[in-house]
């Protein structure tokens, strides 16, 4: 009796070990990777192709904190074409144009993927807008978006390299000097 | 073209034909002011730091069309002591006034004034960013001395670096075929960016830290103070202070109908030994501040078209 039971427990692990990995068609390459670094999502939104450095500042520009679904982050992945690179996952929301045009700023070559029950329903196109609203602290220090409660707003005026003039104080920036709010 | 209600807080939000109007109305104004023209209008003058030329040009103008002024000048003895922002301190001027005109130290204030409140606001100059009104007065002296602003020659001596009214004039004049030559040491010159603007706009420009270099080709020499409150290191200042000085022997190598404009006050940037002769336009440039104030205050208020 007890051979018996200890046979059908070593059943029931070789089972699971066993057990094939689901494999999503036209998913993105990431997700049929052996080494997945985070699960994929039924719905919401993929962000691939990040400067590594850029994950947390797009999770406070898109505040994602704030998001009721599961948020997945990671960086210092590997990537061929930029060396280092980050990744987003967001259930449960799928970013509009708009949206995905505030992340421009800090990462203007990210591709970004709408999937809806595993599937790419969508690929949308980071494009830097002519206006960023309240994303970008003004460098500044006498602007008066510094010193009153005020959301900023900057005009670009060259998008490569990025130039941007603040709406208040008229100053211009260049990319080194971008910092987000 | 109607101006009424227009907010005016930079230059850069003036077309040619906007600029080519309100001088033409600055004319009319001049020759034929129309004392009652302001009767029962209400001027708030927000002076946050201090002025004089713009402050009490502004008054002045306002009571020579029969207008009312209230206001203050300086913040000192507002509710912003008591910690009101801005934000309040202009919406609520704006229900007692039908204008306002601010000055501010922070740049962007009257942007920001000029969105908070539902009547036209005038920027009387905030931080280093812009002061429009001085453009306009100095763009009227330019066409009222030289009877044109078209292909005009310009020199701009001195600080050039920090100096408000050189960029907001640059940026204005750059409508009019000019060519600029910005005299300064390399520490003090034109900055960059306004540089990559003219480049931009196929303007001719020379740098030169020589005053006598290009004397010859001026038609107007703008000159401004070393502002030694720009300098966080007094020898900084000590090194650059009275480098450029237009005096008797200068003139020795100008043009006959050279004019010299200087936005005031001057230390000893030009020797009073040049305020009586031809080539002074400074003291003229300071006084067309009431026909352009003047003008201004009629167009936003909506009482010349």
């Amino acid at each position: 009796m007890a051979k018996k039971k200890a046979k059908n427990k070593t059943h029931i692990k070789r089972k699971e070990r066993i057990k094939p990995k689901k494999v999503i068609p036209n998913a993105p390459k990431e997700e049929t990777k052996r080494e997945l670094k985070i699960s994929a999502i039924e719905e919401g939104t993929v962000i691939d192709h990040i400067p590594t450095d850029a994950a947390f500042k797009i999770v406070e520009i898109l505040d994602l904190e704030n998001q009721k679904g599961i948020v997945s982050i990671a960086t210092n992945l590997q990537s061929k074409s930029i060396g280092k690179k980050g990744i987003i996952k967001v259930g449960g929301k799928s970013l509009t144009q708009d949206e995905v045009n505030k992340i421009a700023i800090v990462a203007p070559d990210a591709t970004v993927n709408i999937i809806k029950n595993y599937y790419v329903k969508e690929k949308i196109k980071v494009k830097t807008p002519e206006i960023i609203d309240n994303v970008v602290k003004c460098s500044n220090p006498v602007c008066i978006t510094n010193n009153e409660q005020v959301p900023t707003k900057f005009y670009v005026a060259k998008k490569d390299p990025l130039k941007i003039k603040c709406h208040y104080c008229e100053r211009s920036m260049g990319k080194d000097d971008i910092e987000i709010i | 073209m109607d101006l009424k209600n227009r907010d005016i807080i930079s230059i850069n939000d003036f077309s040619k034909e906007e600029l080519l109007h309100i001088l033409k109305v600055v004319k009319q104004v001049e020759s034929n002011p129309k004392n009652n023209l302001l009767k029962g209008k209400i001027l708030a003058a927000l002076f946050f730091e201090p002025s004089t030329r713009t402050r009490l040009s502004f008054i002045s103008s306002m009571e020579q069309l029969s207008g009312t002024i209230i206001g203050f000048s300086t913040a000192n003895v507002t509710s912003i002591q008591k910690g009101e922002s801005l934000w309040d301190t202009i919406k609520m001027t704006g229900q007692y006034a039908d204008v306002i005109v601010i000055r501010h130290p922070l740049e962007g204030s009257a942007r920001l004034a000029a969105e908070a409140a539902s009547i036209p606001v005038i920027n009387g100059g905030d931080g280093s960013n812009q002061h429009p009104t001085q453009t306009m007065l100095d763009l009227y002296t330019i066409q009222k001395t030289k009877g044109r602003l078209e292909n005009l020659h310009i020199g701009f001596v001195g600080d050039l670096k920090y100096g408000r009214t050189v960029h907001s004039l640059v940026i204005a004049l750059a409508n009019f075929n000019p060519t600029f030559y910005f005299i300064a040491p390399d520490d003090l010159q034109m900055p960059e960016s306004y540089l990559d603007e003219l480049f931009q706009k196929k303007v001719k420009y020379h740098k030169t830290s020589d005053l006598t270099r290009f004397s010859k080709e001026l038609d107007v020499l703008y000159v401004t103070r070393i502002q030694k409150e720009r300098f966080p290191d007094p020898l900084e200042y000590e090194k650059f202070k009275g480098i450029y000085r237009i005096d008797g022997a200068f003139l020795q190598h100008v043009k006959k109908d050279l004019k010299i404009m200087h936005p005031l006050p001057r230390i000893d940037e030009i020797d009073k030994s040049i305020d009586n002769t031809e080539h002074a336009a400074y003291f003229g440039q300071a006084a067309n501040g009431i026909p352009v104030r003047k003008a201004l205050l009629a167009l936003v208020l909506g009482k010349i078209k």
